[in-house]
């Protein structure tokens, strides 16, 4: 094992740790891990600011209460943890465009924040369509062997790949 | 201390290492995903085979101990095969996910802070507006209910797993023997 200041430890390591600790996340908490549905939650917080309790009669709103969770506390977690990560290894900077983006679209911030907007919505709006991501479906249910979440996640890739050869090699 | 304020605890304890572990696995990299949907680098199916393997022994072994149970989601064809087309679309456009992203936040990255997390808080807003007619007009086409693979094809957990394991392990021979 590499140690705190490796930019980088091995996929493998990595993914093995993430498989204990959604052990332990079970056993523990009695929660798998899954990270979207606290979008949906803080998407209800904001909508109530501006239109108070009606947001709460919303029928979405009453399947996943706009409350903080425990999944909702996972998520500014791994805001946290990725931050010590990139910190004691010296990754930690701000940054606006990442070098793939630069090498085929270019260095305009506004082009770049426009897509990430755009491919945000698609995301979130697909995301709870789905009824779950990448982390819910994709890690969480496929180890649970729920036909949902292979299907979703075999589809989360396959839209991903088409979607990305044609933003980097058809229109580049 | 009370019931909610430890799971609220737990919670973080728990982000804090899964963020610092996908941050340390590169995968708050916008790169490393492109990567991986441009089919040149290998770390995010690496990561996420790894800890699906290790993770379907590990939780499928508690369950026969009776330490943990189960509850697969359920689901539908319409739901899940058309909102994950749409989320692979939004999965490129941005380069992070719903998790990725949380990650990306705390290494620095602007362009996940000031458009792909509104992006995401939006997408999921509109959802929001739109379920009650999804929930009885779309989704029920195609539904399977919480159907598992094992249950699918009416064997033992293990009788899947042990396949899937040997069959994830195949992959990653293959892609370290091409150099991926």
């Amino acid at each position: 094992m590499n140690g705190l200041t490796e930019i980088r430890w091995s996929p493998y390591i990595v993914g093995c740790a993430i498989g204990v600790l959604s052990w332990f996340t079970l056993i523990i908490s009695r929660h798998t891990i899954g990270c979207s549905t606290s979008f949906a939650r803080s998407a209800g917080m904001i909508e109530r600011l501006f239109r108070g309790r009606k947001v709460d009669e919303k029928e979405y709103y009453q399947e996943f209460k706009p409350v903080v969770d425990w999944q909702w506390m996972l998520v500014i977690g791994m805001i946290i943890g990725a931050f010590i990560a990139a910190k004691t290894s010296g990754d930690f900077a701000f940054r606006w465009i990442p070098d793939t983006w630069a090498a085929v679209h270019g260095g305009n911030i506004p082009v770049r924040l426009l897509a990430a907007l755009a491919g945000g919505i698609c995301l979130g709006f697909g995301s709870r369509w789905a009824d779950g991501c990448t982390s819910g479906h994709g890690i969480s249910g496929a180890m649970q062997l729920a036909v949902s979440s292979w299907i979703s996640v075999l589809c989360f890739f396959m839209g991903g790949i088409l979607a990305a050869f044609f933003l980097f090699h058809v229109i580049a | 201390m009370n019931t909610k304020t430890s799971q609220m605890i737990q919670g973080l304890v728990f982000g804090i290492i899964f963020g610092f572990l996908l941050q340390k696995g590169g995968v708050a990299r916008f790169d490393v995903i492109i990567g991986q949907l441009l089919l040149q680098d290998f770390t995010v199916l690496k990561i996420m085979l790894s800890a699906v393997a290790v993770g379907t022994i590990g939780i499928h072994f508690l369950k026969g101990l009776g330490w943990v149970q189960i509850k697969p989601k359920p689901g539908s064809w319409s739901r899940n095969a058309a909102g994950g087309l749409l989320f692979g679309i939004g999965f490129a456009l941005l380069g992070y996910c719903p998790g990725t992203i949380a990650a990306a936040l705390g290494n620095g990255w602007l362009d996940a802070l000031a458009g792909g997390l509104p992006g995401i808080l939006i997408g999921s807003g509109l959802l929001a507006a739109v379920y009650p007619k999804l929930k009885t007009r779309v989704f029920p086409a195609g539904a399977f209910g919480d159907l598992t693979l094992p249950r699918l094809f009416k064997v033992n957990d293990w009788v899947v797993i042990i396949p899937l394991v040997i069959f994830i392990g195949a992959i990653f021979w293959l892609l370290e023997r091409a150099g991926l």
